[in-house]
């Protein structure tokens, strides 16, 4: 399930240790591995972004990854989707992933319906099966239409259903909802869980908003000084029950100042 | 003082809802220059004030007009400049289109051609005429060849930036869900540059028409210039004229033409 990602050191001559062997359980297990990372490092000339960071995640987690702007999550996304390399650590990820990023990254030049199918191998049925994945995300009456021509909501869930038709056992999203309105967004926030829900992909979610991280994750990191300063769990009778982060807020706000004080936000009367 | 702060704006039925109109005021402003300029043209012929010696009136050059098509001249003449601009279009399109894209993807080819290409396009492409016959003779070879020369250049600058500046994201994206350097060259970078390269085609087809005016100054035995080259041996302005909105006519057309094939072909624009 995990492919290892090709590692180049940066600075010294040490090879780094390359291990083949996937740390996924056995093909009978439900919950795969689909990330794993041990002492990852990465530097940008002398600035070190990521500094001998560990994880794991598995097919059904999600996960957010809050931290300062700067801090290093679109670095660590981007090594995860392999568009960059780490120059030092132990990379294995799951060789069916799929990224979102903060803007939809559609081809102006194709359709809604042929954008979701960048790079599938879809003998014949390929407009079936991207007009399923568009029902999906509510956009089948837009499966004709060009990306100059969507809304940034729209072109935002297409690009959603061009990450999911393929079935992804990883999805990486970075700030996906950053540029939409609240209104979009909280629509948005179903959306994706009911994704989740359907399809059980490991989700790692970059996002600025602690609230978006506590509504949809299980597991919330913050990435400070090139490690992950918190890692901690959303309590279990939370998790994803919108009702009750609602109606409890001093069951969600003690997680909540917390991540606020380690981002570095202080709260007048709290106390992380 | 005025205390109203609201103005109101204007409203506007959907444009699909609006009867179809023609737009009067505004395409009789379009053409009242133009027509004016005639008027006055043919006025000043008709009163005296402009000899025909300079310049012969509208009329004659209708006049002409007629006789040109009446005689076959114009019927010969047409195929056989669009014939070398058409050729050397082909062949500088083919030349500048093809580096163009080599530049563009590859590193590589960059290094090895482009500086060339830099250095070649700073040559007026005039300058060489009276090398190219004493090279390749009085023949169609030189106006061919000078065509081609001229159209190279706006077609590769316009495809090597298209491609190089196609949108890094994009590219990434396409990396994310897995294709191969083949298949983003093919359905990523290609379509991403196409506008572009219609760009560098249009400029082309423009040069083209000038190089064709140039090529057929000297030595032609067909074509417009040649029909200018024996009207000016006969003093005949009033059939130069009419040539040189041949001419005109045949620029207007490259502009029809490219609108048409970038509407088909960039229909997502
Ligand atoms: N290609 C690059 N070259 C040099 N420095 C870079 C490069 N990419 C990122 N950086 C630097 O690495 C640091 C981390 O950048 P990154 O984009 O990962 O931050 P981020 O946590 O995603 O921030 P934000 O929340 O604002 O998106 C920044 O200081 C940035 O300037
Ligand atoms: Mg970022």
């Amino acid at each position: 399930m995990l492919a290892n990602v090709q590692i180049r050191k940066e600075t010294g001559d040490a090879t780094p240790v390359v291990d083949l062997r996937p740390v996924a359980t056995t093909a009978h297990s439900p919950r795969e591995a689909v990330v794993s990372l041990t002492g990852v490092s990465k530097k940008f000339g002398d600035q070190t972004i990521l500094d001998g960071v560990d994880l794991s995640i598995r097919q059904g987690d999600f996960v957010a990854l809050l931290g300062a702007s700067g801090s290093g999550k679109t670095t660590l996304l981007r090594i995860l989707a392999s568009l960059d390399e780490a120059n030092d650590g132990k990379v294995l990820v799951a060789r069916n992933r799929s990224v979102v990023f903060q803007e939809h990254r559609l081809l102006p030049f194709r359709r809604a319906w042929r954008n979701v199918l960048l790079g599938t191998k879809q003998p014949g049925n390929g407009r079936a099966i991207a007009e399923r994945a568009l029902a999906e995300v509510g956009l089948s009456a837009k499966a004709d239409s060009w990306p100059k021509h969507l809304s940034g909501g729209e072109a935002q869930r297409v690009a959603l259903a061009r990450a999911l038709v393929r079935s992804p056992t990883l999805l990486l999203l970075d700030e996906p909802f950053a540029a939409l309105d609240a209104l979009t967004r909280i629509k948005m926030h179903a959306l994706v869980e009911g994704l989740w829900r359907d399809h059980k992909p490991g989700v790692l979610i970059v996002t600025h908003d602690v609230d978006e991280a506590i509504l949809l994750a299980d597991r919330i990191l913050v990435l400070k000084d090139g490690r992950f300063s918190l890692d901690v769990a959303v309590p279990p009778a939370l998790v994803r029950n919108r009702k009750r982060q609602e109606l409890e807020p001093d069951e969600v706000n003690p997680l909540k100042y917390r991540l606020l004080a380690e981002l570095g936000v202080a709260v007048p009367g709290h106390t992380a | 003082m005025n205390t109203t702060l609201l103005v109101p704006l204007a409203t506007r039925p959907q444009a699909a809802l609006r009867p179809p109109q023609w737009h009067a005021p505004r395409n009789l402003l379009r053409v009242a220059l133009p027509v004016f300029v005639l008027a006055l043209w043919q006025v000043a012929s008709s009163t005296g004030i402009l000899s025909p010696r300079t310049l012969p009136p509208p009329s004659a050059v209708i006049e002409a007009f007629r006789q040109l098509i009446e005689t076959g001249d114009l019927q010969a003449a047409l195929p056989a400049s669009l014939a070398r601009a058409g050729g050397g279009l082909a062949i500088g399109l083919l030349i500048g289109i093809g580096f163009g894209l080599l530049t563009g993807l590859s590193r590589r080819a960059e290094e090895a051609f482009d500086s060339t290409f830099q250095i070649v396009r700073l040559i007026p492409f005039i300058s060489l005429v009276p090398l190219f016959i004493i090279w390749f003779g009085i023949g169609e070879e030189p106006k061919v060849l000078l065509i081609a020369l001229a159209c190279v250049f706006p077609a590769y600058l316009n495809t090597y930036s298209g491609v190089r500046n196609v949108d890094r994201r994009l590219i990434e994206a396409a990396r994310t869900f897995g294709l191969s350097p083949v298949q983003i060259t093919l359905q990523v970078l290609l379509p991403a540059a196409l506008p572009a390269v219609l760009v560098g085609v249009r400029f082309a087809m423009g040069v083209s028409l000038l190089a064709l005016i140039i090529a057929e100054q000297t030595n032609s035995r067909a074509g417009i210039g040649y029909l200018i080259f024996v009207a000016s041996g006969a003093l005949r302005i009033d059939l130069i004229v009419a040539c040189v909105l041949v001419y005109a006519v045949l620029g207007i057309a490259i502009d029809l033409v490219m609108r048409l094939v970038e509407k088909l072909l960039l229909p997502w624009r």
